[in-house]
């Protein structure tokens, strides 16, 4: 059978329930609503608000907000997606749109520790992809991926600039120059340690 | 602030300098290899020694020698140390008053230092960046004083064509015709906006320009905003240059405190303000319709032109994208002429070009030399050749935009019409030196898959074409690819170069289809017989016949 017309626009047939409305209103509210009750109880939250009112809220300033949400919280999770969409009274597709484009964000927790090797063209002529083989060997996960106990994440740049003392290696955010796979290895050994 | 209190300061800080000067480079090569830790021994050593009043510790920007930092100058001694360690430091302090110091020192008549010449990073390594006094009194300002006050903003405009300047993001588009451009477009709204997106891996130019000397870019920015009729400015960086961004901060802070930037600037009723706007890790982000895209909060994919960003950019509204190294030249036009920038370099290419040098090279670091100076003169006399007795191969420059120089074309000078007649492009000025130990399939598989991770994946080309051309690549180096798959990789790079909607795309083949143009033995030699399969264009010969049996 055709669909009708009602069926099509989602009208109201005649005394009936409504057709085609879709039903994601409802629960994207109800979602919303959890966001931000878990909001509520986190002063982290607070923080980056005080940080949009700065902004103005301004729609613009979304990718500011997503810095300061990271810095604040680590990564992004889904709750943080929406409290933020909310806040700019952007449509969460656009926030996660742009949270998903850009490498800098992360969706997933990160480890206590941070290793990212420079892949730039630079480190990779001097030798940075035998460094990540050996971390990779050593630490058994992939870049971009943490250590099952929480204690490691490997990840890798595309150039963090410190060409002139390639290759680089930034642990916890300090750039190491000069590195080989044996002084890698025993530098992420020495945190496994601890 | 009017150009009088601009010159008192300026006396001042030169007044209160004192007789003999240490600079620490506190860039950040240097700081990675433990500058800040340097430059507090030294003050502390100095503090000890009661010479206060005699020696000053300054804190400076990039001192161009990367590879054998942390580096410190004594003046006027001019005795350039390198390789210094918070250990050693203090005996730097004991040299100055006739001791002895083991830390070796780097021969300040060197080609590598001797060669440059220096327009854009005339301040850096000089001046303090944190400090706008310092910027001050190296004549800082009075190029945007004499912009707003002795020129109109057609004159600013007509002073940037005669210098001849071109952009120095790659392309090589002439900044004076852009900057007319936008200032005839009618509008009430304009804006200028500095791309400080360096994404090209080798490169660090931009990195050392904003860390070393920040106010020259803003000064730059806010000559060009009055020639154009803007009054706001962004300066996108990339997040993955921390210190770039704090002492942008802290100099745009400054500049505003002095009223130079912000209303009334020398009191004039021009006005302009500059934000920052840090990026978040994607390459396409340096194309300037991406750019523009990411500034409003967006995801960064680029748009079709035209429109052009100067007719119409961001919000809508006419707009000037320049590099920052473009806009550190700016000062310097205005403050010595626009007849002396045009007279430097050669008839198509005028000024200085500043090139990050990296890889297998025995001195990295950063080097200015004047347009048209020969590519070994870069690689052998001041790189110094490649380390450990190898020899130069291919040099490498405009990233996984540009191409691979092969040594004999080595004599190629620099500048956009002689690296473009070589398959390669100038681009933002990263200079890779790749030794005879180098694979160059492997470099172009390595430039294949960034340009496939870094694809936005808005246009179809480049979102599938880059990675079928990554796996054919891929297949090669795993010789497991025939002639057939080599001629088909080079059947997609035509397609994907001239079908792509923004340079990314456009120029993604380009590293690969250098390296077949000067290297193709060394894929040949990976590439399996053809079992029995149709063959490919490259394989035109069949077989012999066997006789019938």
């Amino acid at each position: 059978m055709a669909p009708t017309l009602e069926y099509l626009t989602g009208r109201r047939e005649a005394g009936g329930r409504p057709k085609m409305i879709a039903t994601t209103p409802q629960k994207r509210q109800g979602r919303l609503r959890a966001a931000l009750e878990h909001a509520s109880g986190d002063k982290r939250f607070k923080i980056l608000e005080a940080h949009m009112k700065k902004h103005q809220f301004r729609q613009d300033a979304l990718i500011e907000i997503l810095h300061k949400a990271q810095e604040l919280f680590g990564f992004l999770d889904d709750d943080l997606l929406l409290f933020v969409a909310s806040k700019l009274k952007l449509p969460p597709s656009r926030v996660y749109g742009v949270a998903t484009f850009y490498h800098f964000f992360t969706l997933k927790p990160q480890g206590k520790h941070t290793c990212v090797v420079c892949l730039g063209t630079a480190c990779y002529v001097k030798g940075a992809d035998k460094i990540l083989a050996a971390v990779e060997d050593l630490i058994k996960v992939k870049p971009g991926e943490t250590t099952p106990d929480n204690q490691v994440s490997l990840l890798t740049a595309r150039c963090i600039g410190a060409c002139g003392i390639a290759p680089a290696v930034v642990y916890d955010g300090t750039v190491t120059p000069r590195q080989t796979a044996g002084s890698a290895v025993e530098h992420i050994q020495k945190w496994e340690v601890k | 602030m009017i150009l009088h209190d601009l010159l008192q300061i300026k006396e001042r800080e030169l007044a209160g300098r004192k007789k003999i000067t240490l600079r620490c480079c506190q860039a950040a090569g240097c700081l990675s290899s433990g500058a800040k830790g340097v430059k507090e021994q030294l003050e502390k050593a100095v503090a000890q020694a009661g010479l206060q009043d005699q020696v000053e510790v300054r804190g400076v920007g990039c001192m161009k020698l990367c590879c054998q930092g942390p580096l410190v100058q004594a003046d006027p001694q001019n005795s350039l140390y390198v390789n210094v360690t918070e250990e050693t430091a203090p005996s730097l302090v004991a040299a100055l008053q006739g001791g002895r110091t083991d830390v070796e020192q780097a021969d300040p008549n060197a080609a590598f230092f001797k060669q440059q010449m220096f327009i854009v990073l005339a301040n850096s390594g000089l001046i303090d960046p944190e400090r706008i006094e310092s910027y001050l009194a190296a004549d800082g300002y009075q190029a945007l004083h004499e912009a707003l006050n002795e020129m109109s903003p057609k004159e600013v405009v007509e002073t940037m064509v005669q210098s001849g300047l071109r952009g120095r993001g790659g392309a090589g588009f002439p900044t004076g015709l852009k900057w007319g451009t936008v200032a005839k477009s009618p509008a009430p709204k304009k804006y200028v906006i500095c791309n400080a997106d360096e994404g090209d891996p080798g490169a660090f130019m931009d990195r050392s320009v904003l860390e070393s000397d920040p106010h020259s870019v803003l000064e730059g920015m806010a000559i060009a905003a009055y020639a154009v009729g803007a009054d706001q400015g962004f300066i996108y960086v990339r997040a993955e240059y921390p210190l770039a961004i704090s002492r942008l901060q802290i100099a745009i802070k400054q500049a505003k405190q002095m009223g130079l930037l912000g209303s009334g600037i020398f009191e004039s009723p021009f006005n302009f303000n500059v934000d920052l706007r840090i990026g978040a890790g994607a390459f396409v982000c340096g194309e300037e319709t991406a750019l523009m895209a990411s500034v409003e909060g967006k995801r960064g994919t680029p748009r079709p032109r035209p429109p052009f960003p100067a007719e119409s950019g961001l919000w809508g509204c006419p707009t000037l994208i320049n590099n920052v190294e473009t806009f550190a030249n700016v000062p310097p036009i205005f403050r010595r002429g626009a007849a002396w920038f045009a007279g430097i370099g050669t008839e198509k290419s005028k000024g200085t070009k500043v090139f990050a040098l990296a890889g297998k090279i025995k001195n990295t670091g950063l080097i200015e030399v004047p347009m048209g100076t020969p590519l070994s003169a870069i690689v052998r006399d001041m790189g110094g050749g490649a380390p450990d007795g190898a020899q130069i191969k291919a040099v490498q420059t405009g990233g996984p935009s540009g191409g691979c120089i092969p040594a004999q074309h080595l004599d190629t000078p620099v500048d956009y019409e002689s690296l473009g007649k070589l398959g390669s492009i100038m681009g933002s000025g990263g200079m890779i030196v790749m030794d005879d130990r180098t694979n160059m399939v492997e470099i172009a598989r390595f430039f294949m898959e960034f340009c496939m991770d870094e694809s936005c994946g808005k246009c179809a080309p480049c979102r599938a074409g880059t990675v079928q051309m990554y796996h054919l690549l891929d297949k090669i180096i795993q010789r497991r690819a025939t002639a057939a798959d080599l001629a088909k990789l080079e059947e997609l790079c035509d397609m994907v170069r001239s079908t792509s909607l923004c340079g990314l795309g456009q120029t993604a083949p380009n590293p690969t289809l250098s390296t077949l143009r000067f290297f193709r033995n060394e894929y040949e030699a990976l590439l399996q017989p053809d079992p029995g399969g149709p063959p490919g264009p490259a394989n035109f010969n069949p077989p012999p016949v066997p006789a019938a049996a």
